[in-house]
């Protein structure tokens, strides 16, 4: 009955369909692996999720103010190196030195307002940055993560393991915020239909800093967490963020026309992504065709949702 | 009361297990982790794990071995692989790091769920882990040892570098002249970096040797760089000196043409690719309740003068020659010989 509804119903259906990608990517994991369905197991599968996911909404609300964020993964293993190194050695200079990550976020927004620079290009640009300075700070792999770090990453939650709490604390934070809130409508205004929210007297300026600023701070977030997880920090500790923070972004219901995204989706869809990985992994499928696999279930999704969008459209 | 006779159980049960557990490994899995199979090195890698597990699943030794490697030279990949093969259940996990300490998280959580980890090639930090490394020092330091031996009375000698900057480069350089410290009849008389590259060797040697001695006796090299050297002491219409090589297809031809041609006489040495499966004889003594320290160092595959012919023929054309090892190799390294 429910299914019928959804079916005839294209905007619900567009609504539940990050969850139901992350129910069957799960459902045939504990098909196939039936141990993983115990709070031991979950933890295990989830835990590198959870910095993924804080990557996913990062970029989500670059993308909700109709830029692209091409420096997240360099950015989220420079925070880590800093945790490693700065924050683990001398606290109050690591600090500063996070601090000064999100000033350059902040000025990296203003210029793409002021300027008009294409915000592809001068991410890209800064994704250098950000690796050259965790070069200079770690040339070597190696350095220790905070102990209160390493611990709240490892905190013992009773009954629901620690990653499905942060994610829904994540997801509802964000939804709340941005969503809910009537400033996150001019949030999501300034990227939708810049021009009306300009004409009513918001200052556009104000918007995309707040914007950049917001996904700096869950970046760091993300590269502490990531920190946290692994207790030593590697300039290219996360590389592939870049790129699975958008398709994250984008399986969960995110569009590139700027504000519309889902603070929710995003979520899911970035642990679907970590869990479509582990599936695969334990299918055994031979390395050289995994990325393709995982390339496989994007289009499958993204196909799907154009289906959706094509049943929106029709009368 | 309940806690005592628990643990007395567990005790037991320990017991039982270690008692009767010699080649007990039938029921057990083994995972292979590794970070990268990029180049034919990690590729003849792969190859020899997979030949030799095969046999030893078939042979009833373990229950099942398998391979993951990461798509990308990637730590987080990887950490979550490490995951996913704890959930699996594999008793234990070898494997070839992305990072030495960046992963030193999933491998507390596999150590922690009682799995045994050996890392080889590119080694993990963690202390619950096992580690088989590379020992190049004393790469370099074998290398004289072989020539003071063959000629007690010494002689010039050219030494051939790796890439400079490189740690690799390094260490078999400083166990060379560590070396040469204590044999001071051998007397470097120049230097040049070969890049492990025959084409730059063959530039590099070429341009240093008109400020040589006429009688240059030696060439101790790094790897790679043998039959470029040889060509440059050719083309400079110099004697053919004593070049030491790294058990690259191309050196070992040449080494037996000059061979066949003239009884030249040398010895080849460098790390084989099929190192992958002593880690996992390792990992299977682990599990059948051995004893082993937790730094172990590879055995370096030394061809010499009689065994070139077999070397020879094994080793594909533009290949580096290789070996697989035995269970029995696996106790000798681990007994510290």
């Amino acid at each position: 009955m429910i299914g019928l509804t959804a079916v005839s119903n294209p905007k619900l259906l567009r609504s539940i369909l990050p969850a139901l990608s992350l129910a069957l990517v799960l459902g045939a994991i504990f098909i196939k692996l039936p141990t993983a369905m115990s709070y031991f197991g979950l933890n295990l599968l989830l835990q590198y999720a959870v910095p993924i996911a804080l990557a996913t909404v990062a970029q989500m609300f670059v993308i909700t103010v109709n830029d692209l964020d091409l420096s997240m993964g360099a950015y989220v293993g420079l925070v880590a190196c800093i945790g490693a190194t700065l924050l683990h050695d001398n606290p109050p200079l690591g600090v500063l030195a996070l601090a000064a990550c999100l000033a350059a976020y902040a000025v990296m927004g203003a210029a793409v307002q002021l300027r008009g620079l294409p915000s592809i290009v001068l991410t890209l640009g800064m994704s250098f940055v950000w690796s050259g300075f965790a070069v200079l700070l770690l040339s070597t792999p190696g350095g220790h993560a905070p102990d209160w770090l390493h611990n709240l990453m490892a905190l013992p939650v009773p009954v629901v393991p620690f990653p499905i709490v942060a994610a829904a604390v994540i997801a509802c934070v964000v939804e709340l915020g941005l969503m809910r809130s009537s400033f996150g409508v001019i949030l999501r205004g300034a990227g939708g239909n810049s021009k009306a929210v300009a004409r009513a007297g918001w200052s556009l300026l104000a918007a995309k800093v707040a914007m950049f600023t917001l996904a700096g701070v869950f970046g760091m977030l993300a590269g502490l967490s990531l920190l946290g997880l692994t207790g030593a920090g590697d300039a290219h500790i996360a590389d592939r963020y870049t790129l699975y923070s958008i398709a994250g972004v984008i399986l969960g219901g995110g569009e590139f026309v700027g504000g519309r995204v889902s603070p929710a989706g995003a979520v899911l869809g970035a642990l679907t992504l970590a869990l479509a990985n582990s599936f695969l992994n334990f299918l055994h499928i031979s390395p050289d065709w995994q990325i393709g696999a995982q390339g496989a279930i994007l289009i499958l999704v993204l196909a799907l949702r154009a289906l959706i969008g094509a049943m929106e459209r029709r009368p | 009361m309940f806690r005592s006779l628990l643990l007395s159980t567990v005790a037991a049960a320990t017991l039982l297990a270690a008692g009767p557990a010699l080649a007990d490994t039938k029921g057990m899995k083994i995972a292979l982790s590794n970070n990268y199979a990029g180049n034919s090195w990690r590729q003849a890698m792969l190859k020899s794990w997979e030949k030799v597990t095969k046999k030893a699943v078939a042979d009833g030794i373990v229950a099942q071995v398998d391979t993951f490697t990461t798509a990308k030279n990637d730590v987080t990949e990887q950490a979550a692989q490490i995951q996913n093969l704890i959930l699996q259940g594999y008793n234990a996990i070898v494997i070839n790091s992305a990072s030495p300490d960046a992963l030193n998280g999933a491998i507390k959580q596999a150590c922690d769920a009682k799995i045994i980890v050996v890392s080889f090639d590119g080694i993990v930090k963690e202390p619950c882990a096992y580690r088989i490394a590379v020992n190049f020092k004393q790469m370099g330091a074998d290398e004289v040892e072989y020539l003071a031996k063959a000629h007690p009375e010494g002689g010039n000698t050219l030494e051939i570098r790796g890439l400079a900057g490189v740690f690799v480069d390094d260490e078999i350089s400083a166990g060379i002249h560590e070396a040469v410290a204590k044999y001071p009849q051998f007397k470097i008389v120049g230097s040049v970096h070969g890049n492990w590259a025959q084409e730059v060797a063959q530039k590099e040697v070429a341009g240093i040797l008109p400020s040589l001695p006429a009688d240059v006796k030696f060439v101790v090299t790094q790897g790679g760089d043998g039959y470029g050297a040889a060509q440059a002491f050719k083309a400079g219409n110099r004697p053919t000196p004593q070049i030491i090589m790294g058990n690259r297809q191309d050196e070992l031809q040449w080494w037996k043409e000059q061979k066949d041609a003239n009884k030249y006489e040398t010895m080849s040495v460098s790390i084989a690719p099929g190192v992958s499966t002593l880690a996992f004889w390792v990992a299977q003594m682990i599990l059948d309740g051995k004893k082993v320290p937790q730094d172990l160092t590879v055995p370096f595959l030394r061809i010499d003068q009689a065994g070139l012919e077999d070397s020879l023929k094994t080793t594909e054309k533009g290949g580096v020659a290789n070996t697989e090892y035995t269970a029995e190799d696996a106790a000798k390294v681990a007994g510290g010989k």
